[in-house]
């Protein structure tokens, strides 16, 4: 992987922030776009565009071809076995949302469960609240072990026949936790309970087989993976798919409409009411391309380089702390600096230049059980050095300075 | 961007060294307030006697800026009139973005007017200033 070639494929890298080279350490949560997924973009509105679905003339088709085709693109991206069974939607919340709204709150009922982890994103967690409120399901989570990870001997106790719905983070955006999907699928399945997985931080460095893993909902974001804000992607099985109600009515998603009574169009177009988001589509096939062409194994093998680079680096800063388990992280660093409140240390970096993220990185229950109020987060893509986790280091030991001695 | 134009001394003294860090036995007035895109957050009590706020207390967790400036608030308030206080946040308010205003004996609080270089971290700075409106805003009538 030639790491000069690829950065200089991403226009955004080449500038100074404060007068510094930017170092951009926030990829989770949003990733950076090449010239071509900006360029798709682009030709599309100068080229293509219209609406789809709908138009007999030239340029209708031509979006449609290029909408559609995006679809495929993601189908087999994440090796679904149709295209039909991709529903575009405004990125994983959206995609969760709906699986939350259209399945979940039909198939629950009262004393039945729904188990999700302390890990969860906000996304993944506020959905299921919601249903189990609506529904008086019980909502359980499986314990983390104290370095943050799931022993399989809990999921066994918390899944039980009464459980319908299982659904859990692929990667954890704070602790860089992988998590045993496949096997949390079979004991999912093996009590009758659907699997729904959050693929946001997954996809963009995981080469992502939905067959192989098994699994019943797969939700992702084009914005992390290189492409555009606004799409995304939810993968369902096609038997539950087919047996799901828009939430969404309008145009777009009919199939007869009658005074008091319509119908809907088949799947996946049901639920995607109104005009799509075919720019940001063409967009996220665009990125999918990008991301197809260096290879999803040597993205993976290069971001979790990275990672444990940072964590060798960055631990042998005194007073830093590192959350998360030692080895095994996929593409970030969650740490705090002691006596130095994240916020202040993403301040002095970005005045050197480097973006991190510092927060609660919308885990709100993880960081209260991390014993924590924020935290603050580096984190790794493609175009990302270790030369820039060097600068990270060398940064974070100037600003521990700086607030232990600097200001007199 | 310069780092001492935001932590600046006094800044860096109260945040070390809060002042009216802790709780009231006998508050009147008991606000917690949060800043849900960071995390910060403030518990803010005052003893209120005929319209005046005759002691303040805080505590809570966030960064520098946010509790330092929780410590120049409760300072500044003591022994004012609610009008005082809501003004004194107004002032505040109005420092935050960019404005010169002289807040005469309690010039400790205008360490803080650099915050406005740094648009992130004005709500940070905000969060007490709004505690302290929402505590005494309902006590007007």
């Amino acid at each position: 992987m030639n790491i000069n070639a690829i950065r200089e494929q991403f226009p955004i890298l080449h500038q100074e922030i404060n007068g510094h080279p930017l170092v951009y350490l926030d990829s989770a949560a949003s990733s950076q776009k090449p010239r071509s997924v900006i360029d798709a973009v682009r030709n599309y509105y100068e080229l293509d565009h219209a609406n789809v679905h709908r138009g007999v003339h030239s340029l209708g088709s031509r979006a449609t071809d290029a909408y559609e085709g995006a679809r495929e693109k993601v189908a087999r991206f994440i090796n679904a076995p149709s295209p039909e069974q991709i529903v575009f939607t405004r990125g994983t919340t959206t995609a969760l949302n709906l699986v939350a709204s259209s399945y979940a709150r039909e198939v629950c009922r009262e004393g039945d469960e729904i188990v999700i982890t302390p890990m969860e994103h906000h996304s993944n967690l506020i959905p299921w609240q919601q249903v189990a409120k609506a529904t008086g399901a019980t909502l359980k989570y499986i314990p983390l072990q104290p370095d943050g990870t799931i022993d399989l001997a809990d999921a066994e106790s918390v899944i039980t026949p009464k459980t319908k719905v299982v659904s859990m983070t692929y990667v954890s955006n704070v602790l860089g936790i992988m998590n045993p999907i496949k096997a949390i699928t079979e004991i999912a399945h093996r009590n009758g309970a659907i699997m729904v997985v959050d693929g946001a931080q997954s996809t963009p460095h995981l080469k992502i087989d939905v067959q192989e893993l098994d699994i019943d909902f797969y939700a992702f974001s084009g914005h992390k993976m290189c492409g555009p804000t606004g799409i995304g992607a939810l993968y369902g099985r096609m038997e539950l798919l087919q047996n799901m109600e828009p939430i969404e009515f309008g145009g777009e998603m009919i199939d007869f409409v009658e005074l008091y009574e319509s119908t809907w169009k088949d799947v996946p177009y049901r639920f995607e009411g109104g005009t799509p988001i075919i720019a940001g589509a063409v967009g996220l096939g665009a990125a999918i391309d990008f991301l197809e062409e260096i290879g999803m194994d040597a993205i993976e093998e290069h971001v979790k380089h990275l990672a444990v680079y940072a964590s060798e680096v960055l631990s042998s800063i005194d007073g830093l702390t590192i959350y998360g388990p030692k080895k095994e992280r996929a593409g970030l660093v969650t740490f705090n600096l002691e006596d130095v409140h994240p916020h202040d240390v993403a301040t002095v970096l970005d005045t050197k230049g480097i973006a991190i993220r510092a927060g609660h990185h919308c885990c709100q229950p993880l960081m209260r059980w991390l014993n924590v109020s924020a935290t603050a987060r580096a984190s790794f893509y493609i175009y990302n050095t270790t030369d820039e986790i060097d600068q990270l280091a060398d940064a974070l030991i100037q600003t521990k300075e700086f607030f232990g001695y600097g200001i007199e | 961007m310069e780092l001492n134009d935001l932590y600046r001394r006094v800044i860096m003294d109260h945040y070390k060294n809060p002042r009216n860090r802790g709780e009231l036995e006998d508050e009147s007035v008991s606000v917690q307030l949060n800043n849900p895109t960071c995390g910060d957050r403030i518990s803010l009590q005052l003893q209120v006697e005929n319209g005046v706020v005759t002691n303040a207390r805080f505590t809570g967790e966030g960064c520098s800026i946010s509790m330092s400036s929780a410590s120049m608030m409760t300072e500044a308030v003591k022994g004012r009139t609610f009008e005082e206080a809501l003004s004194l946040a107004e002032r505040f308010s109005s420092l935050m973005q960019g404005e010169e205003v002289e807040f005469d004996e309690l010039e400790d609080i205008e360490a803080l007017s650099g915050v406005n270089k740094f648009p992130a971290r004005i709500k940070c700075a905000t969060l007490a200033w709004n505690a302290l409106k929402k505590g005494i805003e309902p006590q007007k009538h």
